[in-house]
């Protein structure tokens, strides 16, 4: 067991309030974490109603017990290869706040991981790094000698849905 | 214990504005002199209500300012004050003066004081003048019912307490009551039990009982008053004060109250009321009566006993027999029934009656036509008409400003209607019905009706249209709509401030409605206003393009026919048109404005399905058509956003999304197609 995994535990009950969970999983190898607080459930791989003239990541919309709820694939949008969805292959479904208040959207990823408890001061702000903008994530926390990549889902998702509008008013 | 009394504010305020509503049609039935009194009692009770929902809540101002239209009316009410017109005027302008200060505590801004303070002042004046023999009347009338031995006593309050059969069933104990009393002064309590059933006949839950109590003290009357104010609307009570020999009937006391009050409240003035903030947020509740409730619990109730009948079917397959095969069916069948009923009923309770729209319009002549000094009778038809929430909300602005322009510019000034041989009077009527499944309503004014010619002028000098083009009738009515059009000669502050008729055409349009207008010239005009029954639900043809179910409204669908090659003509090579009969409608191949991949290429054998929005005509060219249904209207906006082309998404029998075509917009793609097609997919990789 590791030195990080005892301090935590063992802390845990004193800074409570600090702490927060996170549901973690796969991304062509790399282990990213969103808020567990956020996440409404997680179901299997279906197929999607595709909705014309949205960028290629919106997969679609699915029917979430009456609620029309669209879909995003977190490869295309992070423009990772395209892998054939299998048995692992998982929505998210999020509840992601927007300025028009609270959406539902889900995500499409290769699979879930675990679920961590990770500290505020356990979190570090991320580099600069040029491929994804640092705008969508949280901070990067370390949990038994991995790296997680918290994202920081409200911008991410947002965005996705609102920059689409506005590249396609240029 | 606390109880958070904010949490009822917005039911208050709802019920107050609802209460105001009923005072201003009831003042506006009310005929001058001779006033029913059914209709100035629903008025009181109004203002009561008001007044004492504000008191409760803390809005002084309001409950202080209601008072005084409170005491007009029931003086108003008892008989001892005769309705006459300037008084009601001040009524219906305390009307106004209270749904702002009501507004301004919602919106949480400060109360223009000033205009209060002013009305209050002038209702004063009216409580004031001549009613000195009105309060010898009550006085004398009070002297003549009470019973002598009530001069007996030197100060104190006499209390006849007579509470309705059914006020203990709103949890008020009148024990209770009369200990508070007690706690005010020496109470003396007679009880008069001269409508006591035998013990047969009697039911524990009413209250047959009524009271005489004296208390010896020399408190307010408001104190008394307090304790009785819960119970108000459920008993009848009187006090009346004892002082020595003399009687002074309460409603003297009111009077002196109101002027007490009157001074006071100029303390918060001085502020005023910069900006009027209307920031009306739409009111998120809805008032349901009970028998759509009780309607709605019945079905479920039949629900569940169909649902408990299939189940009892399913318990061993092993043994199936087509016995049972039969009664699925039949259970089948009964569900079916059952969900649709049921869906009926919820659609119902999001139903309104239209006389919710119709209600201002009432004041609203009447003060027009005070203004502009014409004789307009306003008729009003099939108030009851239902409509869903969502339309009458959005459909008010658009009626109201169809009515202005009747009253402005559609009735003439009774000299001039004399001089046609027109009664002095003009007539607006406002119809609202169902016909197929549409409401309509129409607003009919007798009036002057269009002039063809000054329409077409105005549109030739505002280079709407060519000056040599000749017009069907229609087309030139058509031109009302056109935005920056105005026929008015002069612009008033009724009519022609810029929310010009393309407003309305646009309002009525996404609501999914549209409007037509009949117009003779000398005698009148007629607007025709088409609304779909509801947002919620719609009748859609279901379409197949490649592996894609799309839902077409069937309201828009012209007709659907299988393409012939010999019918196809080119344009540059690319506009495709299909000839249908003698026109040419272009054709829209959905599978490359939607990007479906689709095995089929050609045109030869498909199906087009000839759609029509905003007046223009397109062929859909299709795969296949599907079967038609009624579809739940579900917003992609709730969790996604707009799409062009796509009004919203349903729910198919299956459980799969399918996408429901907004033909307007697909137009609008078909013929901007800049604005469409494939997505700059690079740009967005971008971001990521």
């Amino acid at each position: 067991m590791s030195t990080a995994q005892y301090v935590d535990t063992n802390t845990s009950v004193d800074v409570m309030t600090d702490t927060d969970q996170y549901l973690t999983f796969i991304l062509a190898g790399e282990e990213y974490g969103v808020d567990i607080l956020r996440v409404q459930e997680i179901k299997g791989w279906d197929s999607v109603t595709p909705i014309p003239n949205t960028p290629n990541y919106i997969k679609g919309v699915i029917n979430l017990r009456g609620t029309i709820v669209p879909i995003i694939d977190l490869r295309h949008r992070f423009a990772l290869e395209e892998i054939p969805y299998g048995a692992t292959t998982v929505v998210i479904v999020l509840k992601v706040a927007s300025d028009n208040g609270n959406r539902t959207m889900g995500i499409v990823v290769d699979a879930v991981s675990d679920v961590y408890n990770v500290s505020a001061e356990e979190m570090k702000s991320p580099p600069d790094f040029g491929t994804i903008s640092i705008d969508y994530v949280k901070g990067l926390a370390t949990v038994e000698d991995k790296m997680v990549i918290v994202l920081e889902i409200d911008k991410l998702l947002n965005s996705g849905v609102m920059d689409s509008t506005e590249a396609l008013l240029q | 214990m606390t109880i958070d009394i904010t949490q009822f504010h917005e039911t208050f305020f709802e019920e107050s504005f609802e209460g105001l509503d009923i005072m201003e049609s009831g003042l506006l039935n009310l005929d001058i002199g001779a006033a029913d009194n059914d209709t100035v009692n629903s008025i009181f009770r109004a203002a009561h209500s008001i007044k004492g929902g504000s008191a409760t809540f803390g809005f002084t101002e309001v409950a202080e300012f209601t008072h005084g239209m409170e005491t007009l009316l029931d003086e108003m009410r008892d008989g001892s004050r005769d309705v006459t017109q300037g008084s009601v005027d001040t009524l219906l302008q305390s009307v106004d003066c209270l749904r702002e200060m009501l507004a301004a505590s919602r919106d949480k801004t400060p109360i223009d004081t000033e205009n209060a303070a002013v009305l209050k002042g002038e209702l004063e004046a009216i409580l004031a003048s001549g009613n000195n023999s009105a309060v010898t009347n009550i006085v004398e009338k009070t002297e003549t019912a009470d019973t002598p031995e009530a001069c007996e006593d030197r100060e104190g309050w006499k209390i006849k307490f007579k509470p309705h059969h059914d006020m203990l069933r709103t949890g008020n104990d009148p024990v209770r009551m009369f200990r508070e009393l007690g706690e005010l002064g020496e109470l003396t309590v007679e009880v008069d039990i001269s409508q006591l059933p035998i013990l047969d006949d009697l039911d524990p839950e009413e209250s047959y009982l009524s009271w005489e109590l004296m208390l010896k003290s020399n408190i307010e009357i408001e104190k008394v008053k307090e304790i009785f104010e819960w119970v108000e609307d459920e008993c009848d009570f009187e006090i009346v004060e004892i002082k020595g020999d003399a009687l002074h009937s309460n409603k003297v006391e009111k009077e002196d109250l109101i002027t007490d009050t009157t001074e006071v409240t100029p303390v918060t003035a001085a502020k005023p009321a910069g900006g009027k903030t209307t920031a009306n947020t739409d009111s998120a509740s809805i008032r349901v009566s009970i028998d759509k409730v009780d309607a709605l619990i019945n079905m479920v109730g039949e629900l569940v006993i169909t649902q408990s009948m299939i189940g009892q079917l399913d318990c061993d397959f092993d043994d199936f027999d087509i016995s049972r095969m039969e009664k699925l069916r039949d259970g089948l069948t009964l569900l079916e029934r059952n969900t649709r009923e049921l869906q009926e009923s919820v659609m119902r309770i999001r139903m309104l009656p239209i006389s919710f729209a119709f209600n201002r319009f009432p004041r609203m002549v009447h003060d027009l036509c005070q203004k502009l000094d014409k004789k307009i009778e306003l008729k009003m038809t099939g108030e009851q008409t239902e409509l869903d929430k969502t339309v009458m909300e959005k459909i008010g602005d658009p009626l109201v400003h169809l009515v202005r322009n009747s009253i402005d510019h559609g009735i003439e000034i009774p000299e001039d209607r004399l001089a046609a041989g027109k009664p002095e009077s003009g007539t607006i009527e406002l119809n609202a019905f169902h016909k197929g499944g549409n409401i309509i309503i129409e607003i009919k004014d007798d009036g002057a009706g269009f002039n063809k010619d000054r329409i077409k002028a105005k549109a030739i000098e505002k280079e709407l249209i060519g000056s040599d083009e000749t017009l069907s009738d229609e087309k030139i009515y058509d031109l009302l709509f056109q935005p920056g059009f105005s026929t008015a000669e002069q612009l008033s502050d009724i009519s022609g401030r810029g929310v010009g008729m393309d407003v309305v055409r646009r309002n009525i349009r996404e609501l999914g409605g549209n409007i037509d207008v009949k117009s003779e010239e000398g005698n009148g005009t007629t607007f025709t206003i088409r609304l779909p029954l509801t947002l919620a639900i719609l009748d859609g043809q279901l379409v197949c393009v490649g592996d894609e179910i799309y839902i077409t409204p069937l309201v828009s669908i012209v007709e659907s026919l299988q393409i012939k090659k010999e019918f196809v003509n080119n344009i540059a090579g690319q506009t495709e048109l299909y000839k249908v009969r003698d026109e040419y409608i272009p054709i829209v191949r959905m599978h490359d404005m939607f990007g479906v991949s689709v095995k089929r290429k050609t045109l030869e054998g498909g199906l087009l399905v000839v759609v029509e929005g905003d007046g223009k005509k397109v062929g859909l060219l299709v795969d296949e058509l599907l079967g038609q249904q009624q579809v739940v209207i579900k917003s992609l906006e709730t969790n996604y956003k707009r799409v062009d082309g796509v009004s919203g998404a349903t729910i198919l029998g299956d459980g799969t999304v399918a996408l429901i075509l907004d033909v307007d917009g697909l137009i609008e793609l078909s013929r901007n197609p800049s604005t469409s097609g494939s997505i700059p997919q690079s740009s967005v990789r971008d971001v990521a």
